[in-house]
């Protein structure tokens, strides 16, 4: 059966872009990556592209619908609700990026090294993951704010070291999949470095795995943040963040006013599902173009 | 055989146990520089993992390697040392479809070993990338082709070329043309004669396929279960062979007018 | 043995003739979706077996040998398209459903080259060869089980009773080969179609196999397509061999003629590109370029003409048509010429 498939691709040249592989992944895919580009965008540039000062408060003017120049309204206490959401995106996106990078980091590195070293290293490492799986993210986080003072970095740092574990088992396998594949014992006997192999070929051949952890972890990692910060454990008021929006908003429900708790809301989810359906895609065009 | 020179590679008293399980019990062979062995063997017998041990991917329970004069009978002590290693004993292994690294051009993967081993130059490794991949007769096309752009044969060409690469002076082919096509197997046996016949390289063939053995090697140690229970000249081993289990590999080679034989013994084997 | 149930739409229901064909496959075109399109992997395929004959299936990748007993046995991938007729017992199996498809799977029994990828690794070697049996023909499981371990007897497995309490992991390649010889002999088939079951197997173990195949076939008057890419293996213990190249048949022959005294090019270069075991050669006859599926072969034209020693501007003409030579047939249009040119003893 493998001649048929190997005889078809023999035209088969190096690596697709970026930008094909993203092609590849059809309407629905672009879509979702147009959407993380726009957010990304308005996280950089947020604060520039605001109309009116996000922290500016005119008590008068709560719950007042959209009117004017400002298009989405105000919220509970009078701020600009576009300007909020627009500098809000800044900690609602950033803040998951870095537990993200955190998390995959420590994940990787502990997943190729069980997975290189096997025997009683990899027993070790599998007991202690073991051990930090027994943490839910958000006790860690709480814990955190106790210790450390209710902010970003101690929640981003807590939810990085509770989603560690499920990175490193997910990555483990893979990596010892891989670890045992023929090439990587070609190399070793060629004397290539134990490190030399681990990131310029294991890791490297783990990569549509890797992005497609990537993607769902931000997504988690956005909505706990959110929870986080809707317990008031992490951004801190009057700084705009998506979660701390909710949770300052929600009064605005029952009283007739729901936009400016919703929209927040409406944002999170757009994001998380444009970073869900972007990287099974990307995993599947990954998966395909392995064969 | 004389004793003029020394050989490439001496092996003796070689020993390999997993647990309770002696995989490998006191093999010793010796191969002459630019001379051709075989190791025949079932499944079981240990073969496989002589040769693992030889080029460093098992450590030996006792006995010693010694290769090109240097002893490897303990692992490596630095990276230098492992290069040099790799610049003494390759390997080619069976499987064509995992013995590359997927995300590698062919040039790409000659190139990471030609850098490895040399200090040289773009512009020289270039040159010598071409040189290999003409050697295993790849064309320009195949050279910039990843490994699923490549048929069985075409990988298995690849993976001598990289073997090549490093300049060893010793090649082990474990079972590198039991998984091809028999007109393609056909190939690959005679670029391997080419390759002996241009480089002096010695081979150590693994092989469970006794035409194989006959067609490459002159020398044969026969296997079983761990121990070596005849060796001597290829032609001699397989013509008149003299051990029990030998006579019975020989005798369950298909042939026209060959008519199977059930063993009086009944199946008793373990997984 | 018991009388079997005669197929849907079977020309004859009490028993078969002696030598009239079992198997009747016709015309056989397959195309399989491959990258997007239809392609054909088995082209104009056509041959007979008759009962208790054992016919030899021999090729390289893409040859279509493991297609034509997939064809045969209703597993083909999906999306497959096919053409042509295949007829059991005179009745036709492609349009077989429900009970008599299930009927005819205990007619024509299939064993595969790694049993370990064909068998559920989490059940019992009894229940596994219990299966059929219950489901299918009704049989009580006591009854089923013992009828399991006489069978587990006659291919060499003396405990069969504690064989069939065992896992398939706990059992060796060639022990769990020989339980699935069993196994598919247990609805008593009249048709095995072997794809490759000793190509995994150390060569003692397949000539321990090949044996047991051997009698089994004697004792129940099976017929067997014996599936290889090993043309000496074929020879031996096939009555008939059939060669197959790009999905097409090439050569059909007497198993004891086809090696010294082939009738197709493609027969004769197989069996020199293979060494000796009697003798090193300086170089071996290798045949240039490699072996094609149906779809990448040169259409309108011999499909082996671009490899072929023998070809000439003939050869690109047209398709050749298979025709008769000495019992034999040949898919070669400079057959008859080159008859007793094309021997391994024979320089080209």
């Amino acid at each position: 059966m493998s001649t048929t498939a190997a005889a078809v691709s023999a035209d088969a040249t190096p690596r697709r872009g970026a930008f094909s592989l993203l092609k590849a992944t059809g309407p629905v895919g672009i879509g979702a990556a147009v959407v993380i580009a726009l957010a990304t965008l308005v996280a950089i540039f947020g604060p520039l592209l605001a109309p009116y000062d996000p922290t500016l408060s005119d008590l008068s003017l709560s719950w007042v619908a959209p009117t004017g120049g400002h298009l989405l309204g105000f919220d509970g206490q009078g701020r600009d609700l576009l300007s909020r959401l627009l500098v809000g995106a800044r900690t609602s996106i950033l803040g998951p990026l870095a537990v993200v990078i955190l998390c995959m980091l420590a994940g990787t590195v502990l997943a190729v090294t069980a997975a290189w070293r096997r025997g009683a290293v990899d027993a070790a490492i599998s007991s202690g993951l073991d051990i930090m799986f027994a943490f839910p993210g958000i006790l860690l986080a709480v814990l955190a704010a106790s210790v450390f003072g209710a902010g970003l970095l101690a929640a981003a740092v807590a939810l990085a070291i509770a989603y560690t574990p499920y990175v490193a088992r997910v990555l483990r396998g893979a990596a010892l999949k891989e670890r045992s594949q023929q090439y990587v014992a070609a190399l070793e006997v060629q004397g290539v470095s134990a490190r030399a192999i681990c990131m310029q070929h294991l890791v490297p051949n783990m990569l549509p795995l890797i992005v497609a952890q990537s993607t769902i972890l931000f997504g988690y990692a956005m909505v706990d943040l959110a929870a986080i910060s809707f317990l008031g454990l992490g951004v801190q008021p009057p700084n705009p963040d998506w979660g701390v929006m909710i949770s300052e908003n929600q009064a605005g429900i029952v009283q007739g006013y729901p936009l400016s708790a919703l929209l927040p809301g409406l944002c999170i989810v757009l994001v998380v599902v444009a970073f869900n359906v972007l990287g099974e895609r990307l995993f599947e065009q990954a998966q395909k173009a392995r064969q | 055989m004389t004793e003029a020179a020394a050989p490439v590679l001496a092996v003796a008293g070689l020993r390999k146990e997993f647990g309770e399980l002696v995989a490998v019990d006191d093999v010793s062979f010796a191969l002459p520089e630019a001379g051709s062995l075989a190791i025949v063997g079932e499944s079981g017998s240990g073969k496989t993992t002589v040769a693992k041990m030889i080029v460093g991917l098992e450590r030996p329970t006792k006995g010693t390697i010694v290769a090109c004069g240097n002893d490897r009978s303990k692992p490596a002590r630095s990276a230098s040392d492992r290069r040099r290693r790799g610049r003494e004993v390759q390997i080619v292994f069976q499987d064509p479809y995992t013995s590359l690294d997927p995300r590698q051009t062919v040039e790409a993967t000659l190139d990471e070993i030609l850098r490895l081993h040399h200090g040289w130059p773009k512009e020289r490794r270039r040159e010598r990338v071409r040189e290999l991949t003409d050697l295993v007769g790849l064309d320009a096309r195949q050279s910039r082709a990843l490994p699923r752009g490549l048929s069985g044969g075409q990988r298995q060409r690849v993976a001598i070329a990289r073997a090549l690469a490093a300049e060893p002076r010793i090649l082990i082919l474990d079972e590198s043309v039991a998984a091809l096509d028999v007109s393609i197997q056909a190939q690959v046996l005679n670029l391997l004669a080419d390759i002996r016949d241009e480089t002096s390289v010695s081979f150590v063939l693994i092989s469970h396929d006794l035409a194989v053995v006959r067609q490459l090697a002159e020398e044969t140690i026969v296997m079983w279960r761990g121990r070596v229970v005849e060796r001597g000249a290829t032609g001699r081993v397989l013509d008149d062979p003299q051990d029990d289990y030998t006579k019975q590999l020989r005798a369950s080679v298909p042939r026209p007018g060959w008519k199977p034989q059930r063993r009086s013994v009944v199946a008793t084997e373990e997984a | 043995m018991s009388a079997s149930r005669p197929v849907a739409g079977a020309a004859t229901t009490a028993g078969h003739r002696p030598n009239a064909a079992l198997l009747q496959v016709e015309r056989l075109t397959v195309r399989l979706p491959v990258e997007g399109a239809q392609r054909e992997v088995l082209r104009d395929v056509s041959f007979d077996i008759r009962g208790g004959e054992a016919l030899g299936l021999v090729g390289e990748s893409g040859s279509g040998k493991s297609m034509t007993a997939r064809a045969i046995d209703r597993l083909l991938p999906a999306g497959a398209e096919v053409d042509g007729s295949i007829r059991f017992d005179g009745g036709e199996v492609g349009s077989l459903t429900g009970g008599d498809l299930r009927r005819y799977r205990g007619l024509v029994a299939m064993i595969f080259q790694d049993p370990r990828a064909h068998v559920n690794p989490v059940r019992r070697i009894g229940d596994f060869m219990t299966e059929a049996l219950r489901t299918n023909l009704d049989v009580p499981r006591s009854t089923a089980e013992r009828r399991a371990v006489h069978m587990l007897a006659q291919v060499g497995i003396e405990d069969g009773e504690r064989r069939l309490r065992q896992y398939p992991h706990e059992l060796s390649g060639g022990l769990l080969q020989r339980v699935m010889i069993a196994a598919a002999l247990l609805t008593e088939p009249r048709l095995l179609l072997a794809d490759e079951p000793t190509t995994a197997l150390d060569v003692t173990t397949q000539a321990e196999v090949m044996a047991i195949l051997h009698d089994l076939r004697r004792e129940f008057d099976l017929a067997m397509l014996f599936i290889t890419h090993d043309l000496e293996l074929a020879a031996a213990v096939c009555d008939r061999t059939v060669v197959m190249y790009a999905g097409q048949l090439v050569e059909m022959r007497s198993a004891a003629r086809l090696h010294d005294d082939p009738l197709h090019p493609y027969t004769a270069a197989l069996a020199a590109a293979r060494p000796d075991i009697g003798q090193s050669a300086r170089r071996l006859r290798a045949i240039p370029g490699r072996p094609l599926s149906a779809f990448e072969a040169p259409q309108g034209e011999c499909a082996f003409a671009p490899r072929c020693p023998h070809a000439v501007d003939e050869c690109r003409t047209g398709v050749p048509e298979l025709v008769d030579l000495d019992g034999g047939r040949s898919r070669c249009v400079r057959a008859s010429e080159l008859r007793g040119r094309l021997g391994v003893a024979a320089g080209d």
